[in-house]
């Protein structure tokens, strides 16, 4: 892990240690219903697995401030993803992020001749705002919560990624998500619409401002139990690089409340195409713990 | 002298309701009586009201409901200076309503019968976890607790003052 994550981390320690002793009312911090602080995706923010969901991460109601940290693995046929991380979830309101991307190449990056088990990887700064509605107790009516946010992400492989045909290693996306629990029936929906010209979510560069592009995603759950969703995302993707083509992401998965700290998620996901190999599907799970 | 009159006319208007007040019940200032008072209009999927097991199923889940928030530690105080009598006798005509049984509420309607408890979202929270656990021990299937949950959670921004 670079300096520069490390300090982040720590910081990030801080404020969540902070923020649990900082209300002289909760002895026992917390106070978010089971699963309602969603996952952590694989950018860092507080929702689901590959698409953005509205929910602010955390156990913080709208009156504390509360963090999660998680960490998450990717198993592909040629490759292997992990990432790691953490948010702070501000008064129910708003989410600062942050995450480690690790895209392993293995025997592939022999194959693609920049070398055994080479690895890609990317830091990503994310903040969300809700703007919106309230996902949980909206039950009178159609509105859903509504968040806007964004990330920063910089590939620590910059010359590579340009060689590959993406013009910057670093870049910005937008986008404005919506959340819907319609508890009638036992259903979590949602939707969002990502603003970006990132490849592979970011991994292999940013291709600019002129090839930047508006792209749906959405999630759908169903409440099997106070401690178990299951549910299913789809990503839409650019496909902005010559060298390789790029697929839509999308998975299947089960979240699973183990106590109101712990959630563990396993899914298969399905990521398409990487860097001219194919069929990359396989098993996703990670573990977050919530304050 | 005040308290006898208010106590007799909140008697006589809730018995014209057909509320059948029980011994021991403080008197409150009168109030007019109305099934919208009950925050939420009532189910009418009668597949509901009988998960829940009728009324003898509301009147355990209720009973079972107060006890539980009336004893956690989570949420001291809530309950202090509360009439627990009147709580469990219009927490079960306002549940039996929503879930569409043959009751009317003659209660207060939500805001004010929480304007001086200053409940918090966390400590709703943890009197919705207290529901859920009555339902649970009663056996209500989780996508029918999910029903009236429906039905309860916007009462949220009457309920939460602080």
């Amino acid at each position: 892990m670079s300096a520069y994550s490390g300090r982040l981390l720590a910081i990030t320690g801080l404020v969540l240690s902070a923020g649990s002793t900082a209300c002289a009312e909760a002895l026992e911090p917390g106070g978010k219903l089971l699963l309602t602080r969603g996952v952590s995706n694989v950018e860092g923010a507080g929702g689901g697995g590959v698409v953005n969901w509205a929910l602010i991460t955390g156990n913080e109601t709208d009156r504390g401030v509360g963090g999660t940290v998680f960490g998450t693995y990717l198993a592909l046929p040629d490759y292997d993803l992990t990432v790691y991380g953490g948010a702070v979830g501000l008064f129910d309101r708003a989410e600062i992020s942050y995450a480690r991307q690790d895209f392993d190449t293995g025997d592939t990056g022999a194959a693609l001749g920049i070398g055994q088990g080479f690895t890609f990887g990317q830091d990503i700064i994310g903040a969300k705002l809700r703007v919106a509605g309230d996902a949980v107790y909206d039950q009178d009516s159609w509105m859903p919560q509504v968040t806007i946010g964004g990330y920063y992400k910089r590939s620590d492989q910059e010359a590579l990624v340009q060689a590959l045909g993406s013009e910057d290693g670093e870049g910005v996306e937008a986008y404005v998500a919506a959340t819907k629990l319609v508890l009638e029936h036992s259903l979590l929906l949602g939707g969002a619409l990502r603003y970006s010209s990132a490849n592979q979510n970011g991994l292999l560069g940013f291709s600019g401002d002129s090839e930047a592009e508006l792209l749906p995603e959405f999630s759908a759950a169903y409440l099997v139990s106070r401690r178990l969703a299951i549910g299913a995302e789809y990503r839409v993707k650019p496909d902005n690089l010559a060298f390789a083509q790029e697929d839509d992401w999308y998975d299947i998965f089960a979240a699973y409340a183990l106590n109101e700290n712990l959630t563990l998620t396993a899914a298969y996901a399905d990521l398409g195409s990487i860097a001219t190999f194919d069929d990359q599907r396989g098993l996703y799970i990670s573990l977050q713990a919530g304050f | 002298m005040r308290a006898a009159i208010v106590s007799a006319v909140s008697f006589a208007l809730a018995s014209i309701a057909g509320a059948q007040i029980h011994e021991g019940e403080l008197p409150v200032d009168p109030y007019e009586i109305s099934n919208e008072n009950a925050g939420a209009s009532p189910i009418e999927d009668p597949a509901v009201f009988a998960a829940f097991g009728g009324k003898p199923g509301i009147d355990r889940i209720v009973d079972d409901f107060v006890i539980r928030i009336s004893t956690n530690p989570k949420i001291e105080g809530i309950f202090a200076a509360s009439d627990l009598i009147r709580l469990r006798r219009t927490l079960k005509e306002q549940l039996c309503y929503i879930l569409g049984g043959p009751c009317n509420y003659t209660g207060r309607d939500m805001a004010s019968s929480h304007l001086d408890h200053g409940v918090t979202t966390r400590e709703f929270n943890f009197l919705v976890e207290d529901l859920q656990d009555a339902m649970d021990a009663e056996g209500v299937p989780f996508r029918m607790q999910n029903k009236l949950l429906a039905k309860l959670a916007p009462m949220h921004d009457d309920i939460v003052t602080r």
